[in-house]
């Protein structure tokens, strides 16, 4: 019991004399995450959209996959990108493997499904009020993607930080591909399980008060997110 | 036949040739043969479900008739440029403004001139106020007067009305017929359908009556609301076969 309070406390020290090694974990997380939420934005954000408003043979495959994929097994996103990037695997030439890019690989798998799917269904509902009018403007389907994107804005605001919160928070993933190397790949999740295991729990506390506050940042973002969209837009 | 006098006071603008709509194995518009003339305003007229909004969602385009044509006669075959204004308005979520300017920017209007036609436009509809306000925030008969700037700021040759004024109070209403009548005033050609058989003979120059899917009667509104031709109008005249 006290040794564990002493932890707490020691644990506090190293965030607020900002530790060298507890920062430089903080921020590869920060920028693994950051990068991975940007690309499946990137991607999901337009997909998601052009699966609203064409129609297509296999669409409803489609949609289904993608909301299936939503609840995918980070272990089993870490396996996937595993294979695809180990030495024998497609890819083993580009070297990718325990570096923050196979990282940034392995959540993107994680989390485009969910941003895609989400972006699907937000803007589905848009094109369906907004059709007639679009069409009366000779909007083309490819220009109404941008305009389906934006009138959805705050509610895929909250989608992106959804998003932003399961990559950050996963562990399995990033733990397969990444290795946990000190210094390399070792982000918050790998690091409180390895601190955990090694007992040097001041460490593990630390890490997992910062992503607490990250999580609780995040909700009041989509919380702020969506109450500015009710007094912005009725 | 019972369009030629709308087609002999001046040139033809638009031709349906024997237009029909299916949908579910449903015949929702019959053989539909008209021509409209190039000046003034129609006023479509009929019972509920008698296939006027259908009608008027094919003449502009979003829908394509199972079988028949459309010809435009001005622009060799060619849809000019038009606009249609709904019974609800839809608003993109955006301020009134951006609302305007998002029409002429897909309707390839240059950038630099986006703002000022749409300031124009909102000023003639005496929206200045409320211009940079959510446009899904301002009232219905505001909402309305938004999508007709919107409509003004485009400058259609040809304005489709579907009932723009039977979700209204008295001075939206008022608001909406000085509109059309501007618009009127400046040459575009209006095709508007209404319930309101006062409002048609304030607005329309000719009346086109549906009834389940067929035109009955196409004639001049004088003579539509003194002397229908036909059994069915005259009975709708009489309000006798309101819905
Ligand atoms: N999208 C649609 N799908 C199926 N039936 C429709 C659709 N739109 C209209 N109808 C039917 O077509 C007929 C004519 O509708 P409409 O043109 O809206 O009548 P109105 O003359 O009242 O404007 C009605 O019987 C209606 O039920
Ligand atoms: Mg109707």
């Amino acid at each position: 019991m006290l040794s564990e309070d002493n932890a707490f406390i020691t644990a506090l020290q190293l965030i607020l004399s900002l530790d060298q090694t507890l920062v430089g974990i903080v921020s590869l997380s920060m920028q693994v995450s950051l990068t991975a939420v940007l690309i499946a934005s990137v991607l999901g954000l337009p997909l998601g959209a052009a699966v609203a408003l064409w129609r297509f043979p296999g669409r409803g495959l489609v949609i289904v996959v993608l909301n299936a994929f939503m609840g995918l097994p980070p272990v089993v996103a870490g396996l996937v990108v595993y294979l695809l990037l180990s030495r024998a695997g497609p890819l083993g030439e580009l070297g990718l493997l325990f570096t923050p890019s196979a990282m940034v690989i392995a959540q993107v798998l994680l989390i485009l499904p969910i941003i895609a799917a989400l972006t699907r269904q937000h803007t589905e509902e848009r094109w369906e009020e907004y059709r007639e009018q679009l069409t009366s403007f000779r909007v083309s389907r490819l220009r109404s993607i941008p305009t389906l994107l934006w009138d959805a804005r705050f509610a895929l605001m909250t989608v992106i930080l959804a998003g932003f919160g399961r990559a950050s928070a996963e562990v399995g993933a990033v733990m397969i591909v990444g290795g946990n190397i000190d210094g390399v790949t070792r982000v918050m999740t790998t690091a409180i399980v390895l601190e955990t295991n090694k007992g040097d729990l001041p460490l593990a506390l630390g890490l997992g008060l910062i992503l607490l506050l990250l999580v609780a940042l995040i909700n009041a973002g989509a919380f702020l997110i969506s109450e500015e969209a009710k007094r912005r837009l009725g | 036949m019972n369009d030629m006098h709308a087609a002999s006071t001046s040139a033809p603008l638009l031709t349906l040739d024997k237009v029909t709509f299916r949908h579910r194995g449903q015949t929702l518009l019959q053989n539909i043969s008209l021509t409209l003339s190039s000046q003034g305003s129609t006023i479509v007229m009929g019972p509920n479900g008698a296939g006027k909004s259908l009608l008027m969602r094919i003449c502009h385009g979003l829908l394509t008739p199972t079988s028949g044509r459309l010809h435009w006669h001005d622009t060799g075959g060619r849809p000019p440029r038009q606009a249609m204004v709904f019974q609800r308005p839809v608003m993109l979520r955006r301020s009134a403004i951006a609302n305007v300017t998002y029409a002429l920017a897909v309707q390839g209007t240059c950038w630099r001139d986006r703002k000022p036609l749409a300031r124009e436009a909102l000023e003639r509809f005496g929206l200045t106020d409320v211009a940079h306000r959510p446009a899904r925030v301002l009232s219905g008969g505001e909402q309305q007067r938004l999508a007709l700037a919107r409509a003004w700021a485009l400058r259609p040759a040809v304005l489709f009305l579907d009932e723009p004024t039977s979700a209204l109070d008295p001075a939206a209403i008022k608001a909406v017929e000085d509109a059309v009548t501007d618009f009127g005033r400046v040459g575009t050609r209006i095709i508007m359908n209404t319930h309101d058989i006062s409002q048609a003979k304030r607005l329309g120059d000719d009346v086109l009556f549906l009834c389940q899917g067929r035109v009955v009667e196409h004639n001049n509104a004088e003579s539509f609301f003194l002397a229908p031709r036909t059994r069915d109008a005259s009975a709708f005249v009489r309000g006798e076969l309101v819905w």
